[in-house]
């Protein structure tokens, strides 16, 4: 093969399709050659490679006739926590097993709208409930990333982050050029740190929620996973917009996020979080973040030192918030309209079978503290409490924005990724401690970007974030572009997994 | 509250007299083309599950929307209940697991409703009024309903009423029996017609009671209350009201202590019957729903509904007194209902002039509303606004008198349907005879043929009313009563 169209970032394939240089069809055969090539990954949890294919024409013919929509043929992977028209929609989840929806969520209606086409639904957490994607009721997504001891590759296979690990790992080994994902305490930021991808989590109320599956209501937003900075941006634009349909989405213009990137930093004040450095944070994660200050210094930013105190909180309050909205969001897979059902004596017996049996473990344990949080009794001491320190952490950063921080750059993870079986089998708090840099985000409701950085010691991509104002994503995109600009390149491993 | 015990309120028990206390929780279906957070239609009937969005059935990430109609008919109702309107309030859901709740929880207000405390006055009788405190109305949905008898093995799911808005309206604890529960809801639920908020029709279920009671000795604090859920008419409103309160006197009586409790009232047998106990009350786990911003309006939204209002039954049963001079019974009558009330005074000014309004009401509540009430329908459907002023006005101008009048109404509920009632008297020659010769002449033939009465009216003057009637036969009823009297008496030289 000369070329192997799969390289591209969803950028170069816009610009090769309006060229001419191949057809909306290539494109997609090629990425779809690749899915099925993977299936070792397990990132798709379904192909839709018909449904590809027939799209692509219609984009080859509107590119003949000079009709280009803004990603007109580009061929993306959807999230499985998004309805999808007429395809399979599980959450990860066996208690919707079999559900085909008859709707499209909007966010992905407005991609199909603006021209993309849809290889598949990718694997992810159960109800993105997660951060390894190893709850999934379908098996655990594998990165195509190896650990490198001694120059050679070790055989254990690499958590690619959750929830939206297949997304990240679908990108990262090129099965398609862009993926929808979501994020409620760093689903989409941690696994483009594990996968050396890029990942924006948008402002809260950025793009309509309206037909994805709801795991915690004011936390979730959806936000794509690309292979660069630029493509971020082009996919971004797209996905967000007021949606009537969902009362919480803003109503406010969608820039063209695409001209920030390139766009000059000099000036912009960046803060460096003191409460960050975290006790027990790898030696080469501190190292990273250095360096991400001084490719920032050296893109013209200042440097300001800030203090957001309550960010040692942020983790327990949100490990009481979202399940608290959980357990009432998935009260409605009860098997009585869709989805499993496991019969049972009476009504009760029948939900209790079905929830058994349909729900998983890490779902089971979080629908159950929530419930537990919002009883009564234990309201005032959690709940609330939980929410009155969500206020106080959005007061941490409307006092840094205040005093004229433009954005926040912080790590993305504490450590790199690890092995499918390494973390949170005896304590799952060991696996919620991989969300402490991002929660604080989705409990402000701001905009979070990660970046890759660098590698960790033994070969793993590292990821940066940047926390921006709330609707200030294209200072993001142009912060997150300096930090692309500056940062060694990473190197995916052949695709070992090529079958 | 309690200071002023009224005697006749109290229910006599084996040791002593009892206080009735009752509160109301009213369940009022909102009247608006869709449903409270989905464009569903709220049409009642329909084939089950005909009526049923995404969002109601809770498919996989649907979100609700507030229905802008039901915010605006719910700050109406709290304006017409002289309420408090919360210019924030805020939706929360209540969670609980049943087969007709999609969602797994109901999206209600709990701590923050949109309406907050109010006051509706009561006639409880023609002189008697009361005031009761509202102390909160918020929004909630309905849920569907559970269909038992389709199968011997397993029950259906209509979910047509799922997600319909529904207005709570709690009432304080200032009802005291069967009579003002009774009345409280009929006045309630003339408020919420007039302001076509609901349409108020308990028998399709856009009206239901959760009737709290319990009971005291005079002047003692208030008792353990028990609820009755779902009462569905305001006659079994008083019932359930007087069995439980019997049933928790006999308890007490007998030494007993009321447990607290939601019960039902069974309509068959008279009597309430416990549904759960408080031990057995569900934990709702209420929270605020995350997938609504708070509710927020500015007090120009709520300005532009006040002066909107249409005029409500207190405000006009005082205008009917002052402008048309009626009694406080008859004008109370008459507002009870605003179709009756608007009918009643498009018949006193019918046609542009403006005839005894006494006299209208004595029709428009008499004669008509029990011809109405045989043929089960309102009074607008028995007779035109025209038709009532024109045969008031034939009695007013003595065309006919009031027993024609009987007739004319008579033969226009039948073969006379339509016909304005001049011309039927016209046409049947039904005018009243005031020619003096005529009536003279018949009464001279009557005199001249019963000298022996004539002799016997002498001593006994209430012989005269034998006279008037054996005239008025001879004149077919059509001779004027006045004339007939005044001739009679001067013929017989009483």
């Amino acid at each position: 093969m000369t070329r192997d169209l799969t390289r591209l970032t969803l950028a170069a394939a816009r610009d090769g399709l309006l060229a001419k240089r191949f057809s909306a069809r290539e494109l997609a055969a090629a990425h779809i050659a690749a899915v099925e090539q993977a299936r070792a990954l397990n990132a798709y949890l379904v192909e839709t490679p018909d449904l590809a294919l027939k799209a692509a024409e219609d984009s080859d013919a509107r590119l003949a006739r000079g009709d280009a929509r803004p990603l007109e043929g580009l061929p993306l992977g959807v999230k499985d926590l998004y309805c999808t028209n007429g395809v399979r929609t599980t959450a990860a989840s066996r208690i919707l097993e079999g559900f085909v929806p008859n709707y499209e969520s909007t966010v992905t209606a407005q991609l199909w709208r603006d021209g993309a086409l849809m290889l598949g639904k990718l694997n992810l957490d159960e109800f993105a409930m997660g951060s390894s994607n190893e709850t999934s009721a379908f098996g655990p997504v594998v990165s195509p990333w190896r650990r490198r001891k001694n120059g050679a590759f070790d055989d254990a296979r690499i958590v690619p982050g959750g929830s939206s690990g297949g997304s990240a790992a679908a990108v990262a080994a090129h099965l398609c050029l862009g993926a929808t994902a979501t994020d409620t305490g760093g689903s989409i930021r941690q696994p483009a740190a594990f996968t050396g991808t890029v990942g924006i989590k948008p402002t809260y109320g950025r793009c309509s929620r309206w037909g994805v599956v709801a795991f915690a209501s004011s936390l979730d937003q959806a936000g794509p996973i690309t292979r660069d900075v630029r493509d971020a941006a082009i996919m971004l634009r797209s996905m967000a917009g007021h949606d009537p349909k969902d009362t919480t989405s803003v109503d406010l213009p969608v820039p063209d996020y695409e001209k920030s990137v390139g766009a000059s930093v000099r000036g912009k004040k960046i803060g460096i979080p003191k409460e960050y450095r975290v006790d027990g944070m790898a030696a080469e994660i501190d190292a990273l973040w250095t360096q991400g200050i001084e490719w920032l210094r050296a893109a013209g930013a200042e440097i300001v030192d800030i203090s957001l105190p309550n960010t040692r909180h942020a983790l327990p309050a949100y490990y009481i918030v979202a399940p608290a909205e959980a357990s009432s969001n998935l009260a409605r897979y009860d098997g009585v309209r869709y989805g499993l059902r496991k019969p049972g004596k009476d009504i009760v017996g029948m939900y209790e079978n079905t929830r058994a049996a349909g729900f998983g473990a890490e779902v089971r344990r979080r629908v159950m503290i929530g419930a537990y949080v919002l009883s009564a009794g234990y309201y005032d001491a959690y709940y609330v409490r939980a929410q009155r320190i969500r206020t106080l952490i959005k007061r941490d950063f409307d006092i840094a924005f205040h005093a004229g921080v433009d954005a926040i750059l912080t790590p993305a993870t504490p450590s790199p990724a690890f092995a499918i079986g390494e973390k949170g089998a005896a304590d799952p708090v060991e696996m919620y401690l991989n969300d402490v840099f991002t929660v604080t985000v989705n409990m402000a409701g701001l905009p979070g970007l990660v970046v890759p950085g660098g590698m960790s010691s033994d070969g793993l991509p590292l990821g940066l974030q940047l926390i921006g104002r709330p609707f200030e994503e294209e200072t993001l995109f142009a912060l997150g572009a300096a930090v692309e600009q500056a940062a060694p390149k990473i190197e995916l491993p052949d695709a070992w997994w090529a079958s | 509250m309690s200071a002023h015990v009224k005697p006749s309120k109290l229910i006599k028990g084996a040791t002593g007299d009892w206080e009735v206390v009752v509160g109301m929780e009213i369940h009022a279906q909102v009247t608006s083309k869709s449903k409270l957070f989905s464009g569903a239609s709220t049409e009642f009937g329909g084939e089950p599950n005909a009526h049923v969005s995404l969002v109601d059935a809770a498919m996989p990430g649907m979100l609700p929307v507030i229905n802008a109609e039901c915010v605006r008919q719910a700050v109406r109702t709290g304006l017409g209940l002289k309420a408090q309107i919360n210019l924030r309030s805020v939706f929360d859901r209540k969670n609980y697991f049943y087969p007709d709740l999609p969602q797994g929880y109901q999206i209600s207000q709990y701590k923050n409703p949109i309406v907050g405390e109010g006051e509706v006055l009561v006639d409880v009788t023609p002189t008697e009024q009361i005031k009761v405190g509202i102390e909160r109305l918020h929004l909630e949905q309905d849920a569907g309903k559970s269909l038992h008898d389709q199968s011997p093995d397993q029950s259906f799911v209509d979910l047509n009423r799922s997600g319909v808005a529904l207005m709570e309206i709690v009432s304080k604890p200032d009802i005291r029996s069967a009579e003002e529960a009774r009345a409280y809801v009929t006045k309630l639920r003339a408020i919420l017609r007039y302001l076509g908020t609901c349409d108020g029709n308990m028998e399709q279920g856009s009206l239901r009671a959760d009737v709290n009671v319990s009971v005291r000795r005079p002047g003692e604090p208030f008792g353990t209350r028990c609820e009755i859920k779902n009462v569905n008419s305001i006659r079994f409103i008083g019932q359930a009201v007087e069995a439980e309160a019997r049933r928790q006197i006999g308890i007490l009586e007998d030494g007993g202590t009321i447990e607290q409790q939601t019960r039902l009232f069974d309509p068959a047998r008279g009597e309430t019957r416990a549904m759960r106990s408080k031990e057995e009350a569900h934990d709702y786990r209420y929270f605020p729903d995350p997938d609504l911003l708070p509710l927020e309006f500015d007090q120009a939204f709520v300005d532009a509904l006040a002066a909107d209002l249409p005029e409500l039954p207190d405000a006009k049963k005082a205008r009917f007194m002052a402008v048309y001079g009626l009694p406080a019974y008859d004008a109370g009558v008459l507002v009870a209902d605003r179709e009756t009330a608007d009918y009643y005074e498009a018949c006193v000014l019918a046609g542009g002039a403006r005839r005894d309004a006494k006299a209208v009401a004595n029709w428009v509540t008499g004669d008509l509303a029990a011809a109405a009430n045989a043929a089960g329908a309102s009074v607008a459907q028995v007779l035109t606004p025209a038709q009532v002023a024109s045969l008031v006005d034939l009695i007013g101008d003595g065309t006919i008198s009031g027993k024609i009048a009987k007739d004319v109404l008579a033969l226009m509920l039948d073969e006379e349907r339509d016909a304005d009632p001049r011309d039927i008297v016209e046409r049947r020659g039904l005018k009243q005879v005031t020619d003096t010769g005529a009536i003279e002449a018949a009464i001279d033939a009557i005199v001249a043929a019963n000298p022996d009465k004539v002799e016997q009216a002498k001593a006994k003057p209430t012989m005269l009313g034998w006279f008037v009637g054996q005239v008025m036969k001879s004149t077919g009823g059509k001779a004027n009563p006045q004339a007939v009297n005044a001739l009679l008496k001067d013929k017989l030289g009483l």
